[in-house]
């Protein structure tokens, strides 16, 4: 029982960049442990992105078939939780996306195991996970006394694992008896978007309840493109459906730390702080300078946004012609 | 139909964090009911309403459950305020309990109540852990449908909207099924029931606050307590906090005059463009 059993998500024929965070954790535990990484690909097409997966681990499990095309916790569980034990899991980790908050704690149920969730670093020990509590104004320690440990990472407190020198071995696995219990994917309704993904961006764009309506956001998108940012919202920007509910930064929303990030007539509740404030630099644009934005800004512009971001874009042309 | 709502209490989150011996202090917190479990008892609420002629299904049921300490009652008579019918109070202090406990218990209830969905938040706001529900509907081998931010009644199934990585997922699960809600469940149309015109838009911000009528008959709504044994459980958790620390305060930044001296510090001191 001294391996770590690392369920990645898989795109394309790729691994998912939120998974290179996982495998990044997934590694610290396994040195922990005295183990080895185990990586876990499930799903149609599977196969596909096993080749991209051995570059990161010894050894890649593959349990591929057709009535796992999509995703369902109540399919995908039994297959962690089966894995885990053919493999002598210590730890079985996930990303803490949509899907592994999703799945990791009904495996946890299966295992009789006990779960850490969206922890930020390993601890002080091998069973020992520290772990944001209160939407992130404290750090609990949190120590796990069963034999296996679940656990999801949270993606912007590890940096993305590297390639390792030689490819792993990839073997396939049955996928056992596959019982959705009687849930069935209806659709998804996905958001088209050439930006990437705001959990993994560099730079990330957000607006607030002070953009008025989702047209304004046309000005912030601007200057996304300009910056190859994602676009991010504040609650009250999303909750009054100026622009889609996924883009929300905040506890309750997407946690994101990129390295440059703009809070452009966000007043900056505790729920949104928790979302951004592990940003290495952040920039408040607000015309009232009271806003506790600026509390956490690195860099404030005290101005109306329609004033400042047309400006700003103009401003960030010019200096990248002149480079 | 039958709702099962498990809720939790947690200290009021506008209060500021603070450490004593190691730990959250606790001393003198003001509580209430975990903001997403308020919101799973309002879902039930629509649920089994007719919103716009506010009246419930004839023998629709919501049992509301919570575990924790003497003083847990409070909060539990709150969500009887808001309209649940019957509430289950299984004494224990939080030090005994984690989630395994909770799941544990739960199940033992729901053995016994037979309810034909159980609702709950998505995570507690204090330890945001985001786990009871999976893992309950894990222990029950029921389907589950987390981080509802719709939900569409159709026949002994429901259609849940998800709010997932990259937009919103329809999953359908029939009956029981276990649902965790998030905060979108409470906009003004996200519960479809059938019953309740679809042109019937549910007003204000979040979940309904208990009417006077409601506290007044919530004096008289049964509560029933119980105690870990009862359902089985140890008050042994696995899950133990080992200690609390407060992260450091971010430095404090600069107001820059204008946009091109704030262009040419990101460049040049901060180097992120």
């Amino acid at each position: 029982m001294s391996n770590v059993l690392a369920f990645c998500e898989f795109q394309d024929g790729a691994l998912r960049t939120s998974a290179l965070s996982n495998l990044a954790f997934a590694r610290e535990a396994a040195k922990a442990h005295g183990g080895d990484v185990v990586i876990l690909l499930v799903g149609h097409g599977a196969q596909a992105a096993s080749a991209a997966a051995a570059k990161y681990a010894s050894k890649v499990i593959v349990v591929d078939d057709p009535k796992l095309e999509h995703y369902l916790a109540e399919t995908y569980a039994p297959i962690l939780a089966d894995q885990a034990k053919a493999n002598n899991a210590a730890v079985v980790t996930a990303t803490a996306t949509a899907i592994g908050k999703d799945v990791m704690p009904r495996v946890a149920s299966a295992l009789g195991a006990g779960m850490a969730s969206d922890i930020a670093k390993l601890g002080d020990a091998k069973n020992r996970f520290v772990r944001p509590i209160l939407a992130g104004n404290a750090y609990s320690t949190v120590e796990i006394s069963t034999p296996t440990i679940c656990v999801t990472a949270r993606q912007s407190e590890f940096e993305p694992a590297a390639e390792l020198g030689s490819a792993g071995n990839v073997s396939t696995a049955p996928a056992g008896t596959i019982d959705a219990k009687g849930a069935e994917f209806v659709k998804l309704d996905a958001q088209k978007s050439d930006r990437p993904d705001l959990g993994d961006a560099k730079v990330v764009v957000s607006g607030g309840r002070g953009m008025k309506n989702g047209e304004n956001f046309k000005v912030l998108e601007e200057l996304a493109d300009l910056l190859g940012a994602a676009m991010g919202a504040s609650r009250a920007a999303t909750d009054a459906g100026m622009v889609p509910a996924d883009w929300q930064v905040g506890q309750t929303g997407k946690i994101v730390a990129p390295n440059l990030y703009f809070a452009v007539a966000i007043s900056g509740a505790i729920q949104h702080l928790a979302g951004m404030k592990g940003s290495k630099t952040i920039v408040a644009i607000n015309k009232n300078k009271d806003e506790p934005i600026f509390q956490v800004a690195d860099y404030g512009i005290v101005q109306e946004w329609e004033k400042a971001v047309p400006e700003l874009i103009s401003e960030i042309k010019k200096l990248k012609a002149s480079r | 139909m039958k709702i099962l709502v498990p809720v939790k209490r947690v200290p009021d989150p506008t209060q500021k964090a603070k450490i004593k011996d190691g730990h959250i202090d606790l001393t003198g917190a003001s509580w209430i009911v975990n903001t997403f479990d308020e919101y799973a008892v309002e879902t039930a609420l629509r649920l089994l309403e007719n919103g716009e002629s506010n009246t419930r299904t004839a023998g629709s049921e919501i049992v509301v459950v919570t575990i924790g300490p003497d003083d847990a009652a409070k909060e539990l008579r709150t969500t009887l305020a808001m309209g649940a019918d019957r509430a289950i109070h299984v004494v224990a202090k939080d030090e005994e309990l984690d989630s395994l406990v909770v799941v544990k218990v739960l199940s033992g209830i729901i053995a016994a109540e037979k309810p034909d969905v159980v609702i709950l938040g998505k995570q507690a706001v204090d330890g945001d852990a985001n786990q009871v529900g999976q893992m309950l509907a894990g222990a029950l081998g029921w389907p589950q449908a987390t981080f509802a931010a719709s939900i569409e009644t159709q026949g002994n199934a429901f259609v849940v909207g998800r709010e997932v990585d990259g937009g919103v997922e329809y999953k359908k699960v029939p009956t029981p099924a276990v649902i965790t809600v998030d905060l979108r469940i409470v906009a003004s149309h996200a519960v479809q029931n059938g019953v309740t015109p679809k042109t019937f838009a549910y007003g204000g911000e979040g979940a309904r606050l208990p009417s006077l009528k409601g506290i007044m008959a919530a004096k008289k709504k049964p509560m029933a307590t119980a105690k870990l044994g009862d359902y089985g459980a140890e008050p042994a958790p696995v899950i133990k906090e080992v200690n609390v620390t407060l992260p450091p305060p971010r430095a404090a930044g600069q107001i820059v005059a204008d946009i091109p001296t704030l262009v040419k510090k990101l460049a040049e001191e901060a180097k992120v463009i």
